[in-house]
């Protein structure tokens, strides 16, 4: 039975090598310039090819075997015959306990154990955090595939850099008002896509999210154009001036507080009356409103929640870079932080921040991958959705205690 | 058996839906009076479950008018109403194709009914204060309550997608009743049950019924349940309604047999 | 006069690509209810192959209407098996997941295909040989309307034209319809699902691959990254029209393309993109079911 599998994958990949190798043949192996009228030949592309998909459609049909095997593909993603060991393992309070106060302890230490470089890193990959669980509230929670959330991240940090450039406001003013400058726009786009289905909403929002940059890139006047704003303010400590490097432990500890804070806030929300609202939405809309939910007001709430996150980050992107210009909020980045959503596992609130770590800290560290990592992005939200929908760590529904004994009954 | 004096909680007067060039119900009056269960019954395609979203605001009927009598004692007028206003306002249905939320739990499943009764705000929701932990203490007690009622408290921690199909269908029901309604609808609520499952489903709306104090309007193709459980029974065929009357009249009637029951016979 | 002439043909000849590109969108939802992300990127990996065989035959020195006929055609094969694999690989084990799963994977497919395609040629923009010559008799129309405009308006039409055929009179274009209109029902009486879905991403991506082969040789360059706005456009217009609609996605693809080129032409051109977005967020407010779509009351 086994040995016969393995022959039937096996034929198919070499099929699958052979076919891939000819679609891609033209383009991997060769390079015109019209110009110069030259032509490069790069055969050895096409032996990579040839090996590799082999190797990767061996591994695609025996997952695609043990995922049809399983019955995964009927819709159902609550039928986990046992959930991974890892997810029991880190579901234990014994492990989760000691495991979260040590990372806490680490992340606090964190600037005095590493160089200014490493902690410039990880308050990217902090910033990413937040991000991802904003954008969770709109996606993994509401169901509502935004596109252009990136426009949100855009919002706050122009909103400090043009208020800093024009009327040096501080750091802390301009915080409060970049989240409430994101939940004013998240509103401003909820409106017209309320009607909208599903997959609607998601290109309006991608066009939304281009409209404000290539405004941004146009309106020279408002936004400086495509050279940007530099020289923005760090954050202000009590007037007391100070070296960039304490600068960076500085924003690294706002970044931290940021990051538990938002874990705190998403997941009370999440098990509150508005989050069970936004998940009814997510999953049967018509239900959800004959229940009597306000599906307006609901999608409303979650795309502010999210862009209010995204808005407070712009401001934090903004003062640690000190420039700021319409290239860093590109549809690359949108599509970033929903790899990081959909990696972890929408709606899973552990789940984004290891996606979140993962995807901007592995092409950190391994240099080698920074060119292909939007390859893989793009790759990664291809195969998640295929074999494990719910990402890496599953989100899992609050378990309710009742107070009332059965009255008169067993 | 039924209160002929009481007063109408719902009165639809000429109804018609149109879809494009097709009549889905036309002209179609049908009145559910307080405490009544009313059964609306007629071969596939009559149009009972489109009349069922026109009266909840899913569909605007084309023509006529829907009166519907909250428990405050105001009548309002609910053509084209919003579909979560009309379930505030007190009728609450069931679909005849499943529609719970899958990744939810069952006890989810009934507390996001209580949504429309409660008001904890994003603001309540992330303090969490004393008042807000009572409102939500109160909401899983009661959900649990329900759930109870329709004999599910066993799997109130299991996915909905998980339940077997009677157990869905009845976890519907509770949904439905958490919304606190004065008029029950439930769409082929039977459907795919054995017959022990039917008797027990007519059990629980008989018992549901004395104890919530609710109107029932029931559209089902069973017709032992139909016939022993209804006040009054309306027949519908191509969108309009053919015949209404008691059990007894209507099983009497030679259109009707004609129609439906002859049909249903061998189906 | 002539200048409301040049811009009424520019805007022709860049409505007839968007009408060609937005064919494929509007075929695959038609059929299957998803917006194909990677669809973009299927017309620019069309321009690509086309940009290949161009590089390679001009080193042979044939002449330019020649290569342009076979570059075209070698790219419509291409973009065609493109345009199946993804089908394959991103959509199809998805036929029964929530309804957000697709769209994710059809997401990556698109940041995938643009990467590979950077990775595996440049990221700069490429020179594209001009492969429309300028006819001698076109000469007098010049200030208005250029022989590249022409030969774009003129393919395009064509193109439709056999595409309208294929689909009212032969055996597969009635099962794409039939199946369009109701799946189920075309399974039962006997329409093999599964091929007229794989059937409709190669028509559609072969499309696709005409216009980008004509607009890459009428821009004169290309990058990797020209299929995201051009698929976002071609988009917009398929929802102008009414989204599965295939009149529909003509006439959305004119309607943009003059759009266009009159905003840019009097009122300014910074914003050539934006007009587009607006438009598409405006239709989708007032009109969502497009300017040919019905309106469908969803059943519950
Ligand atoms: N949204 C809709 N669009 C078009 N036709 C519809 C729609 N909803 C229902 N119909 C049509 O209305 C008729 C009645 O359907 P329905 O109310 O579901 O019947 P029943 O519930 O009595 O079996 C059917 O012919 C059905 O196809
Ligand atoms: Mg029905």
């Amino acid at each position: 039975m086994a040995s016969q599998q393995l022959a039937k994958n096996f034929k198919q990949s070499v099929v699958a090598a052979l076919w891939l190798s000819f679609l891609t043949m033209p383009l991997m192996v060769i390079r015109v310039d019209t110009v110069e009228k030259t032509i490069t030949w790069r055969w050895m592309h096409l032996l990579w090819m040839l090996v590799g998909s082999f190797v990767l459609a061996l591994v695609w049909y025996f997952l695609m075997d043990r995922r049809d095997r399983g019955g995964a593909n009927d819709g159902n993603l609550n039928t986990e015959a046992a959930p991974s060991r890892f997810s029991i393992w880190l579901n234990n309070p014994r492990v989760a306990r000691p495991l979260m106060a040590f990372g806490l302890l680490f992340a606090v230490a964190f600037p005095f154990l590493f160089s200014m470089y490493q902690t410039n890193i990880l308050i990217s990959a902090l910033i990413y955090v937040v991000l991802g669980l904003g954008l969770n509230i709109t996606v993994g929670l509401a169901g509502l595939l935004d596109l252009g959330y990136v426009a949100f991240y855009a919002v706050g940090a122009y909103a400090y850099a043009l208020l800093n450039y024009h009327f040096h406001l501080g750091f802390w003013a301009v915080l409060p008002l970049g989240g409430i400058l994101g939940a004013f726009f998240g509103i401003l786009l909820g409106f017209p896509v309320l009607r909208l289905r599903g997959d609607y909403l998601a290109i309006v929002t991608l066009g939304f999210g281009e409209i404000v940059r290539l405004v941004l890139q146009n309106w020279d006047a408002f936004s400086f154009g495509p050279s940007g704003i530099s020289n923005i303010a760090r954050p202000g400590f009590f007037g007391v001036t100070y070296s960039v490097s304490q600068a960076t432990t500085y924003i690294y500890y706002i970044m931290l507080a940021f990051v538990l804070l938002t874990i705190f806030v998403t997941a009370r929300l999440k098990d509150s009356r508005i989050g069970r609202a936004w998940l009814a939405l997510r999953e049967d809309e018509i239900a959800c409103q004959a229940m009597g939910i306000d599906n307006t007001k609901a999608k409303l709430l979650a795309f502010a929640m999210g862009a209010t996150f995204a808005g407070f980050m712009g401001v934090v992107f903004a003062a640690k870079t000190t420039f700021i210009n319409p290239a860093s909020f590109t549809f690359m980045e949108s599509a970033m932080i929903l790899a990081i959503v959909v990696l972890g596992g929408m709606g899973s609130i552990p789940g984004v921040i290891l996606g979140a770590f993962l995807l901007m800290l592995m092409p950190e560290y391994m240099r080698a991958f920074s060119q292909y990592r939007m390859l893989l992005f793009g790759a990664t939200m291809i195969v998640v959705m295929v074999f494990r929908p719910q990402g890496l760590i599953k989100a899992r529904r609050k378990i309710y205690k009742v107070n009332t004994k059965p009255a008169g009954q067993a | 058996m039924s209160e002929m004096n009481s007063a109408a909680v719902l009165a639809v007067r000429n109804m018609s839906m149109n879809f494009g060039g097709l009549r889905a119900l036309s002209d179609v009056d049908l009145e559910v009076r307080a405490g009544e269960v009313v059964a609306l019954i007629g071969p596939n395609g009559a149009g009972k479950t489109t009349f069922f979203n026109c009266i909840t605001g899913i569909y605007t009927p084309t023509e006529g008018e829907i009166l519907a009598t909250a428990r405050d004692g105001k009548t309002h007028r609910i053509n084209g109403m919003r579909t979560n206003l009309v379930c505030e306002l007190g009728m609450a249905r069931t679909f005849q194709n499943i529609r719970l939320f899958p990744s939810m739990t069952a006890l989810e499943n009934v507390m996001i009914g209580r949504h429309c009764r409660t008001k904890e705000g994003i603001f309540g929701a992330i303090v969490r204060g004393p008042g807000t932990r009572r409102e939500e203490q109160h909401v899983v007690d009661t959900s649990y309550h329900l759930l109870q009622k329709v004999g599910l408290e066993q799997v109130a921690d299991e996915y909905a997608s998980n339940l077997p199909y009677g157990a869905q269908r009845r976890l519907e029901i509770a949904r439905a009743l958490a919304t606190e309604p004065f008029l029950l609808l439930l769409d082929e609520p039977a459907a795919g049950m054995n017959p022990q499952e039917t008797l027990e489903l007519k059990e629980m709306v008989i018992q549901i019924r004395h104890e919530f104090a609710v109107s029932v309007l029931l559209i089902e193709h069973d017709m032992k349940m139909v016939m022993s459980l209804s006040d009054r029974i309306y027949v519908m065929e191509y969108g309009r309604v053919i015949s209404t009357g008691t059990p007894a009249e209507i099983s009497a009637d030679p259109q009707v047999i004609r129609a439906y029951l002859g049909e249903e016979t061998d189906a | 006069m002539e200048y409301f002439l040049q811009l009424f043909f520019s805007g022709l000849s860049k409505g007839s690509v968007y009408a060609l590109i937005a064919l494929g969108y509007t075929m695959v939802y038609g059929i299957i209810e998803l917006i194909n992300f990677a669809h973009g990127e299927i017309y620019m990996i069309g321009a690509f192959t086309g940009l290949i065989v161009a590089g390679l035959l001009t080193a042979l020195g044939w002449p330019a209407l020649a290569i342009l006929a076979i570059a075209v055609v070698v790219a419509m094969v291409y973009s065609g098996a493109y345009g199946y694999t993804v089908e394959k690989i991103a959509y199809k084990p998805l036929r029964n997941a929530p309804r957000l799963a697709p769209l994710i994977s059809a997401i990556g497919m698109s940041i995938f295909l643009q990467n590979y395609v950077m990775l595996a040629q440049t990221p700069d923009f490429l020179p594209f040989p001009r492969l429309i010559p300028d006819l001698a008799f076109m000469q007098k129309y010049n200030s208005f309307l250029g022989t590249s405009d022409l030969l774009i308006i003129v393919t395009s039409i064509v193109v439709m034209a056999a595409l309208n055929f294929f689909i009212k009179f032969t055996r597969m274009g009635k099962a794409m319809r039939a199946t369009a209109q109701n799946r189920k029902m075309a399974m039962l009486v006997g329409v093999n699902v599964d091929q007229v879905i794989s059937a409709t991403f190669i028509i559609g991506s072969s499309l696709a691959a005409v216009g980008g082969v004509l607009i890459a040789s009428h821009m004169g360059q290309i990058n990797f990254y020209i299929g995201f706005i051009a698929g976002l456009k071609a988009f917009t217009a398929a929802v102008l029209g009414g989204i599965g609609s295939i009149p529909g996605a003509m006439l959305g693809g004119l309607v943009l393309g003059w759009t266009e080129s009159f905003a840019t032409g009097y009122v300014s051109s910074d914003y050539e993109d934006v007009f587009a977005f607006l438009l598409l967020v405006l239709i989708l407010i007032f009109r969502p079911a497009g300017l040919l779509g019905k309106q469908r009351a969803q059943k519950v």
